[in-house]
């Protein structure tokens, strides 16, 4: 296995420049916590007025440059997608985190979030890789079950 | 001490097989020894040569197969309990140190809920001593046993530099301490501490002291009842020997007194439908059919460290162990955990990269065939009480070289230009 497979430049870059970063007040943020490496995130997702859209992405935590890249990626990938459309959209990503090489992420329906298809092949950072996608899908739960 | 021979130590690495792998086209760099050791083959030949020709039932049945393996058994007990410096019936065989150190706790649970023995039977405002250095399995179970018994679970500090000293053990001692439970070297920062005056201190304050010295049988040699201690708890697997068997050590006294935790066959005398009588140790504490393959594993894989020389062994790693720490030490924005001032180190070292999660130096070091633990080592607070969200950690078997130490520290040396820190 290739080093360079799992750290693309793309995953480097956004770990430094990390987009969604930064929490604000209200909303239901979700914290998550990687027992094996300490890794941790609270995410908040921002809906439309209706409910039915994802206008932002905010979370803050620590953590490996895979978890933290994930997490900026999926901000700029997500953002905008009805709510139906990011639960198909992260189920296809963790299909293909889970699939041990198997499956790549295609770039068309992806985007910049393919860089992150070697991540499958090391079986031991596909947690880190699903980190922020858990905290997104309970930060969604939490919202339905408020009623808002 | 004398070191282990250049001819030693090529005798050495050509009994782990291991070491003659590639990973990710280079060979292995092993420095993970304090977690789980590698096995040499001698000890793995004896254990499936045993497990093919003589396993059988043991402490029971009259068929000679039966009688060999119960022979085997007792010897394997004699020989691991030589091994440690302990009487053979102190030795009581659980399936790790974590599983040694709950039976303690869950024996001072169950006595808590009756009320005796005294000793083991603690009480609403009873203290439980535990240290900042603390691996998570000397903490929670006593955690569990606090939120039982409404005890109050008291932490001695560590210095910034790691250091348990005989005083800092001594501020958190009172009147009401029932339990002092610490471990003898901390398997993050590798210092060894001064267990003796720590126990001799604990125990004149009518506490039951608990070692875990799990690191000290990994890097040198154990002797149990040196510690002064009550119970001593240790891993066969963090000592070349099998995973799937360690050891609860106790006094005489504190094996007797403590309340039979598990129970079945093979720890019993009279049976009636309404009571029954017990064996004493260690049979009292090892109920159903035990570990045989494992214990004839780990027996012979401490005839081999015997053969090899324990105090060579050590030393070798001691002295190996000075060199990484200072060579790790020496790399630009990396940060030690754990001073080498004043104390007395154990091989092994962990430390920060700045700018780079411990998960990611892992991965790049792998990629040089160097083999580290990342994460919290089991040690959560410890890591908080240091400034840090958890670490890297080098640490170094009987088989490790200086080109071991070399590599490792020249593929470190590379890590944050590898991910773009300057």
């Amino acid at each position: 296995m290739q080093l360079d497979d799992l750290y693309q430049q793309i995953i480097l870059d956004h770990n430094k420049k990390r987009a969604g970063y930064g929490l604000h007040e209200g909303g239901f943020p979700s914290h998550q916590y990687n027992p094996t490496c300490g890794d941790e995130i609270t995410l908040t997702v921002r809906l439309s007025e209706d409910g039915e859209t994802i206008t932002a992405f905010e979370w803050e935590g620590s953590g490996c440059s895979i978890s933290q890249a994930s997490a900026s990626l999926m901000t700029s990938e997500a953002t905008g997608m009805s709510v139906a459309e990011f639960e198909r959209f992260a189920e296809g990503f963790r299909e293909a985190m889970r699939s041990r090489g198997t499956i790549a992420l295609p770039e068309e329906e992806f985007g910049d979030l393919a860089a992150l298809s070697g991540v499958s092949k090391f079986v031991a950072r596909v947690k880190c890789a699903m980190l922020a996608w858990v905290a997104a899908e309970d930060s969604l739960l939490l919202t339905r079950e408020s009623g808002n | 001490m004398s070191q282990l021979t250049a001819e030693q130590s090529a005798a050495i690495r050509a009994e782990f097989p291991e070491l003659s792998e590639t990973v990710n086209g280079h060979p292995l760099v092993y420095l993970d020894t304090a977690a789980t050791s590698l096995r040499p083959r001698s000890a793995v030949d004896v254990e499936s040569e045993f497990a093919l020709r003589h396993t059988a039932a043991v402490y029971r049945g009259a068929h000679t197969l039966a009688a060999e393996a119960t022979e085997a058994y007792d010897d394997a007990r004699a020989t691991i309990a030589g091994f440690v410096g302990a009487r053979p019936n102190q030795l009581v065989f659980t399936s790790n140190a974590t599983e040694s150190l709950n039976l303690v706790a869950l024996a001072v649970r169950l006595a808590s809920a009756v009320g005796s023995p005294a000793r083991f039977a603690l009480r609403t405002g009873d203290e439980i001593v535990v240290t900042e250095a603390e691996h998570h399995a000397n903490l929670i179970p006593w955690q569990e046993v606090a939120r039982q018994t409404g005890a109050i679970i008291r932490v001695a500090p560590v210095s910034d530099g790691g250091e348990l000293t005989v005083d800092a053990v001594a501020s958190v001692l009172s009147d009401h301490t029932r339990i002092v439970a610490f471990p003898s070297v901390s398997n993050v920062l590798g210092i060894t501490n001064p267990t003796r005056a720590i126990a001799d201190q604990a125990r004149a304050a009518g506490a039951l002291v608990v070692v875990d010295a799990c690191q000290s049988a990994a890097h040198g040699r154990l002797d149990v009842e040196s510690f002064g201690a009550d119970f001593v708890a240790f891993s066969a697997h963090k000592m070349y020997g099998p995973t799937g068997i360690g050891a609860l050590w106790g006094t005489a006294e504190a094996l007797t007194e403590m309340p039979v935790v598990l129970t079945g066959g093979s720890m019993i005398t009279r049976v009636e439908y309404d009571s029954s009588d017990y064996l004493p140790a260690p049979a009292k504490f090892e109920p159903g059919t035990p570990r045989l393959t494992q214990a004839i594993g780990w027996a012979h894989t401490v005839s081999y460290l015997d053969a090899v020389g324990v105090d060579a062994i050590a030393a070798h790693e001691e002295s190996l162990g000075a060199v990484m720490y200072a060579a790790v030490a020496e790399i630009p924005n990396v940060t030690v955990l754990g001073t080498d001032k004043g104390v007395h180190r154990v091989g092994l070292v962990s430390f920060a990269v700045e700018g780079v999660h411990p998960h990611d130096v892992g991965q790049y070091l792998d990629s040089r065939g160097v083999a580290a633990r990342v994460g919290h080592h089991c040690a959560q607070p410890l890591h908080k009480r240091l400034g840090v969200d958890s670490s890297t950690r080098f640490s170094l078997g009987m088989y490790s070289t200086t080109d071991d130490v070399a590599i490792a520290v020249a593929a470190l040396a590379d890590v944050r230009h590898y991910f773009g820190e300057s």
